[in-house]
């Protein structure tokens, strides 16, 4: 009953807790022991019985993805406690930092869990706001710019995400009656067909354009690239990782609403619209960066227009498995990213060579990664895209045709970066050699995310498998 | 309830005069005049929340409205106007786009929000969706607003000004659940953003609280 509450409260009270822990050594350690928690508590929700508890809802579309968050929260936390020595933190920055890294994960993970639509406003809001200050914390001018682009863009998307929360809840006032049903995914839901449908549509314009803000979406991506290339590289990892997907989440509850009423217009246009302008300005833009934190920030926004594209095409099942698969194996670049940029003191591509020849378990370890990314077999998103182009050309042949031109063009620049950070001629190192901790803090959790990538490529255990595919299920 | 009866009347009223101070933000030019017209709009805002919970009954828009007073009206301005004094920006600042421009854009607005809530809640009550007519419109003027500004200040304005907007809607709808919980998150944005990490580091660093001294640190010309 109170499960999916404790799992938003506990990193909020270790958030309280790291924010009175002035040693930096010790609040990391607090950071890995309440992650780890989390995740026993978050596996547990697997097994957990489906539909709504009040405010919150655990059912077959967010378990999974409760549980993969968690997961990535705790590699994460982790792979933070090896960098964080390195980030030149005072005392008030690194309880900052360490207090909003918890606080963002129980706040994502309330987003997923909730079944009031406006605790989940509430909850995205507070990700947005725990994610700025980590994106802020460094205070340098690049920085600060960074996250004032962020916290402007995102403030005005959420904004209108309230508004069309606001519309949802207007729509449904007559027939579901005052109060919290009126918010409920689960009563609107089920009474979305008698809802006045002027009024779903013009709501999900406003829960489009404000949760396709956060999900990173083109044409409303812009504060992603300066984001991800900012603050400590951890964040990059969870941003990719977890809050573009509770954003599209958000949405896709928002969307099956508004799909429950014959007489609304289909969300179906909008989705596969943003899905691939995401993916073809992502597919051209990943050719021009000399930044590698701020390239995989671009592949990420590919990767959501293609979860986006898919779940346009109601090809549910694809979305999931690559929204999925795409937080496994992004945050894994990153953790190899952020030791390249350590080892190499530059987060510049030109800077970054030939890492498989002198660092080969870091190097090799992110040349598998960026194959997997680029959709290489055997590993999840090859599993996921292939499956999103075999429905695409089931369902509307005729898109093959920029889905491929996306694809080929984003798979050559990532093959490409691949031969230059790993294959190349080796660049020099930075002054100060990482310690051992420090690396085994970075190569292990990479591997860690291949393996897992791997797993979901080529064996997704029955449960899971059966799980993502109920939940697609659920988005109808 | 339609027009012409009191209660109609006056949540009508308010809602109009949030929309005018809207304007009025939209074409000043001096800073400070800026803060009073927007702490206006928020004593504006208090009393619509107030008359609506009045209307329908529900007195946990009472606490909306005070909540609104107190921050939006009384202590968010007052801040704003300390950092006001604190960076002396006692003077005029350029927008993108000309007065004129900007009202024009500013009309063209009220009238796409019209066009577009009126035809689609013809089954909601009158004052439902003229509410919501005037709330949308507040939001997209915010948003003209925080377009046509390049100071960081003004920008916070903008934002605040459109979460005026959205509170308005969320008041007028009735029986919204969580209206109290809403408004106070959105609000804790807003306080966050003026909470000025952001402008006090701005202002450390570069002297100025434009947002286009910060175009320079921008995008990979580094």
């Amino acid at each position: 009953m109170y499960l999916p509450w404790i799992i938003v409260f506990l990193p909020w009270a270790g958030a309280v807790a790291l924010a009175l822990i002035p040693r930096l050594d010790v609040a990391a350690r607090v950071n890995i022991g309440v992650a780890a928690l989390s995740l026993v508590l978050a596996l547990t929700l697997l097994g957990y019985p489906a539909g709504e508890q009040g405010w919150t809802r655990v059912d077959a579309l967010n378990a999974p993805f409760v549980a993969l968050s968690a997961f990535i929260g705790l590699t994460t936390a982790i792979f933070s406690a090896g960098q964080v020595a390195h980030e030149n933190f005072d005392a008030l920055r690194g309880r900052a930092y360490h207090a909003a890294f918890q606080v963002f994960l129980g706040a994502q993970a309330l987003a997923l869990l909730s079944d009031n639509m406006g605790v989940m406003w509430v909850a995205i809001e507070i990700a947005t706001l725990a994610s700025v200050l980590m994106v802020a914390v460094h205070g340098t001018p690049a920085a600060i710019e960074a996250a004032w682009k962020f916290f402007i863009l995102c403030g005005v998307g959420i904004a209108l995400a309230l508004f069309g929360t606001i519309l949802l809840y207007m729509a449904a006032q007559p027939v579901a009656g005052h109060g919290d049903p009126g918010l409920s995914w689960a009563a609107l839901h089920a009474v979305a067909a008698k809802c006045d449908a002027g009024l779903l549509n013009l709501a999900l314009v406003f829960l489009a354009v404000g949760y396709g803000t956060k999900a990173g979406l083109v044409p409303l991506h812009s504060w992603l690239p300066d984001a991800e290339a900012e603050g400590p590289i951890a964040i990059s990892a969870v941003l990719s990782g977890l809050l573009l997907n509770a954003a599209l989440m958000a949405l896709l509850r928002a969307q099956s609403i508004v799909a429950a009423n014959p007489q609304a217009v289909a969300a179906d246009g909008i989705l596969v619209a943003l899905g691939l302008a995401s993916l073809l300005l992502s597919a051209l833009a990943l050719w021009r960066r000399r930044d590698a934190r701020r390239f995989f920030a671009w592949s990420s926004i590919g990767h959501m227009g293609l979860a986006s594209l898919a779940f346009g095409l109601g090809a549910n099942l694809a979305g999931l498995l690559h929204m999925a698969a795409h937080s496994v194996v992004k945050s894994a670049i990153f953790f190899g990213i952020g030791h390249a940029a350590r080892i190499k003191g530059s987060q510049k591509i030109a800077d970054i060579g030939g890492l498989a020849a002198t660092h080969p378990g870091l190097g090799w370890g992110l040349a598998i990664a960026i194959a997997a990314i680029a959709g290489m077999p055997p590993f999840a998103v090859f599993a996921s895209e292939f499956l999103l182009v075999t429905e695409t050309a089931a369902r509307n042949a005729w898109l093959l045709a920029p889905l491929g031109i996306g694809l080929l063009v984003s798979v050559a620049a990532e093959i490409t970066l691949l031969q230059r950070l790993c294959l190349g001629d080796p660049t020099p190192d930075g002054a100060t050699p990482p310690t051992t901790m420090e690396s085994l803090t970075a190569v292990l959790p990479l591997w860690l995310h291949l393996g897992l990538a791997l797993v979901m490529g080529i064996a997704m255990p029955a449960g899971m498998a059966a799980m993502l595919r109920a939940g697609a299920g659920i988005l109808g | 309830m339609t027009f012409g009866q009191l209660p109609y009347d006056i949540a009508h009223l308010l809602g109009g005069a949030m929309l005018l101070v809207s304007f009025v933000l939209l074409y000043q030019r001096r800073v400070p005049a800026m803060v009073n017209a927007l702490a206006a709009q928020g004593a504006l805002l208090a009393l619509a929340a107030f008359w609506q919970g009045l209307m329908q009954g529900a007195p946990q828009l009472y606490l909306t409205a005070l909540i609104a007073f107190a921050a939006k009206a009384v202590l968010i301005p007052l801040a704003l106007r300390a950092l006001i004094r604190r960076l002396d920006l006692h003077r005029t600042v350029e927008t993108a786009l000309g007065i004129g421009p900007s009202l024009i854009a500013g009309v063209a607005l009220v009238a796409l929000a019209i066009i577009a809530v009126l035809p689609v809640t013809a089954g909601a009550l009158a004052i439902a969706r003229e509410d919501l007519a005037l709330a949308l419109s507040i939001v997209l003027l915010g948003m003209l607003m925080m377009i046509t500004r390049r100071n960081a200040i003004l920008q916070v304005v903008g934002l605040m000004s459109m979460e005026n907007g959205l509170i308005l809607a969320a008041v007028g709808v009735a029986g919204m659940p969580l209206v109290v919980e809403l408004s106070t998150a959105a609000l804790v944005l807003m306080v966050c953003v003026v909470g000025g990490v952001f402008v006090f580091q701005i202002r450390e660093r570069f002297d100025s609280v434009d947002t286009g001294f910060l175009e320079i640190h921008r995008g990979e010309r580094r």
